[in-house]
């Protein structure tokens, strides 16, 4: 075919334009599969949160950020909140079983209350995180403290200020929980595994203060009463120490006393750390848990592989916060995470 | 304690011994005195003054509360909602200071809030004729259930800050003594003028002992109801202040703690029976004492959590056991819904 001059200026022009408007598409950048995929994918899903109870730092702090992220990717969350009740609990996952969602977020009470249920439910094919509280029950995933970690860290720091000749005795006094948690059976196990290598140490006090503040005040009033040169304490959790440290500040020895707690590093306990009121703060870190929690739901729920097939675990890094490096990146409060 | 007998010089003590065992009071005293013997012998700084305050401060809070819980239980009810109505409106008027309202109209507010709780709750009883027990359960769970949904998420909060006057309720000393025992102290002189002294208190005592025969005889029974309840709840603010002020935070989760058990334990170790119509404030300060030398003896002591409930739970059960002995059932006493 021949062509005359208007022909192949026709062709040119028509070349021109080709080739421009392909410049001008990629201008526009290439769809990635992938993205659309991962926005996509979870619509429909639905994910439940079984905390111990809503209502303190740590479960709202989590509650927060997998609600965003359910927002953003476009998944069902919801909480079913027992209110610090085993008993609700067990009926809210039995129930779950039943209605099954396609992922439970579960915060154990302590390590053997769930541990049939949890089985149970992955049996059922419902995918089962467990966050911060661990049960018996090995499940798809685990994501929070190493809390034989924090006791170890803890009992060093002690051992630091109260080993043979270095504080004012060797005294130490520890003040748990409730004695069937998770939280205060491993770490009590951190803390021995440390002090038994320390025969020095001497804990004169081992008083169980069901996380009251209260209690906690009384029952440190009455060991500095017993003991006036004690060393140091540890405490299993923040806010239940707010009380340990008060009775501390009031007998005049927040000089004398080392004072370590735990706890998910919000801004009141940091504030407890600015004044003085607790020595050593180590913090679990709950904005990093949520982010890590946020990532474990979409990998699980993203997977084709069967609910309790692959079980994995991740204990986070702790943050030892000090009146040194008490600041923004370490602290939080709820509001930063809505 | 028992009234009857003469009281010359020639009785030994031998004699006396004998008239306390013959009354529940007289027995949890004795046990406290042989607590409080064998604790000062065996541990160090037991008998410290230090200690004594320590002892007694441990259990102001509780002794304040079971104040409260005494002014019903002698007009032959019970209120179990007392915990519930303390942590609400003290969690209350701390979440609304830090919304920004003045501090002191915040804890007017959380005052107002206990005297309406309590007044419904005595209106429940008086003129729904609730028995006591069910009203006060059902509305404790109402009324924690509403601060959590309506007043507040969080269940630990805070004293609001630049609230230095606040601290010394339950920081400060006057005297050398802890501000929170003559909190304790001068309640219990206010309790007991106002049961011994006025028309107010008899009426309590006769609406015990026999609420039938109270009615019939023309006392305003009804009205009487609610001012109980209206007072055990304003109590049970006043002792959560106090505790809030103390440990620089309220923690809701008391609600669901062992805390009112342990004000019922004050009560009846004290000698106050449930069935009403007998007791006073001496009763009241019993049995805070025995439980606060128990409480300090065994955290000297380092004696295990689990143990140490235990010790509660059977020092309650024989005090039960010995107030039934000693003030038994009969068609008088014994009422429908009876505890």
């Amino acid at each position: 075919m021949r062509l005359g001059l208007f022909g192949k200026a026709l062709c040119a022009a028509a070349a021109l334009a080709l080739g421009l408007s392909l410049a001008h598409a990629q201008d526009k950048g290439l769809e990635n599969p992938r993205s659309t995929t991962f926005h996509t994918a979870l619509k429909g899903k639905k994910v439940v949160f079984v905390p111990l109870s809503m209502g303190f730092d740590l479960t709202e702090g989590w509650a927060a950020q997998m609600r965003k992220q359910a927002d953003r990717l476009g998944y069902d969350f919801e909480i079913r909140d027992p209110a610090w009740s085993t008993d609700a609990g067990t009926k809210a996952i039995q129930s779950l079983i039943s209605e099954k969602p396609d992922l439970m977020v579960i915060h154990n009470p302590d390590i053997q209350s769930y541990a049939r249920l949890l089985k149970q439910a992955q049996a059922a094919g419902i995918k089962i995180v467990q966050i911060n509280l661990e049960s018996n029950t090995t499940t798809d995933s685990y994501v929070g403290a190493d809390w034989t970690e924090i006791g170890r860290k803890a009992a060093e720091a002690i051992v630091e200020r109260c080993g043979a000749g270095k504080g004012i005795s060797t005294k130490v006094a520890i003040d748990t929980g409730v004695p069937t948690a998770a939280s205060d059976v491993f770490q009590l196990h951190g803390i021995y595994e440390v002090l038994d290598a320390h025969p020095e140490i001497q804990v004169v006090s081992q008083q169980a203060t069901e996380y009251n503040p209260e209690k906690a005040r009384s029952i440190m009033a009455t060991v500095l009463q017993q003991h006036d040169d004690l060393c140091g304490a540890i405490g299993i959790w923040d806010n239940q120490d707010t009380g340990t440290a008060s009775a501390i500040k009031e007998a005049g020895k927040s000089d004398q006393v080392f004072l370590v707690t735990s706890g998910g590093g919000n801004q009141v306990g940091c504030e407890n750390v600015k004044n003085g009121l607790f020595n050593l703060y180590i913090s679990y870190n709950v904005p990093l848990q949520g982010d890590l929690l946020n990532q474990e739901i979409v990998r699980l729920l993203m997977s084709d592989a069967t609910a309790g097939e692959i079980q994995t675990m991740y204990f986070n890094p702790l943050t030892l916060i000090t009146p040194e490096n008490v600041n923004q990146r370490n602290c939080w409060t709820l509001d930063d995470l809505k | 304690m028992t009234t009857r007998g003469a009281t010359g010089s020639e009785i030994g003590s031998r004699r006396l011994v004998e008239r306390l065992l013959r009354s529940q009071e007289g027995i949890v005293f004795l046990l406290a005195l042989a607590a409080f013997v064998l604790f000062s012998a065996t541990l160090p700084s037991f008998l410290s003054a230090g200690n004594l305050l320590v002892l007694i401060r441990s259990v102001s809070i509780l002794g304040i509360l079971a104040l409260g819980m005494a002014v019903v239980v002698i007009a032959r009810g019970i209120d179990v909602s007392m915990i519930a109505v303390m942590v609400v409106s003290v969690s209350w008027a701390f979440v609304i200071t830090r919304a920004g309202y003045p501090f002191e109209v915040a804890l007017l507010i959380g005052a107002g809030f206990a005297l309406v709780a309590g007044i419904v709750i005595g209106a429940l009883i008086a003129f729904g004729e609730v028995p006591p027990i069910f009203a006060t359960l059902a509305a404790g769970s109402v009324i924690y259930g509403t601060g959590r949904t309506f007043f507040f998420t969080l269940e630990m909060q805070n004293v609001p800050p630049d609230t230095d006057w606040f601290r010394l309720i339950g920081q400060g000393n006057f005297l050398g003594i802890p501000v929170t025992i003559i909190a304790f102290g001068a309640l219990c002189i206010v309790v007991q003028v106002v049961l011994s002294r006025t028309r107010f208190g008899w009426t309590i005592y006769a609406m015990g002992n026999n609420p039938q025969a109270a009615r019939v005889t023309g006392l305003p029974t009804r009205p009487m109801i609610v001012a109980q309840y209206a007072i055990s709840a304003f109590i049970a603010y006043l002792a959560g202040l106090i505790l809030a002020s103390s440990a620089a935070a309220i923690n809701a989760r008391l609600f669901n703690s062992t805390m009112i058990y342990d004000i019922l334990l004050v009560v009846v170790l004290g000698g106050i029976g449930l069935n009403g119509g007998h007791g006073s404030v001496r009763n009241v300060i019993l049995g805070t004492v025995f439980v606060g030398i128990l409480l300090n003896g065994m955290t000297i002591l380092n004696i295990d959590y689990t143990i140490q409930n235990l010790v509660k739970g059977v020092v309650l059960l024989l005090a039960i056991v010995a107030d039934s002995l000693v003030n038994p059932r009969d068609e008088q006493t014994s009422q429908q819904g009876d505890l």
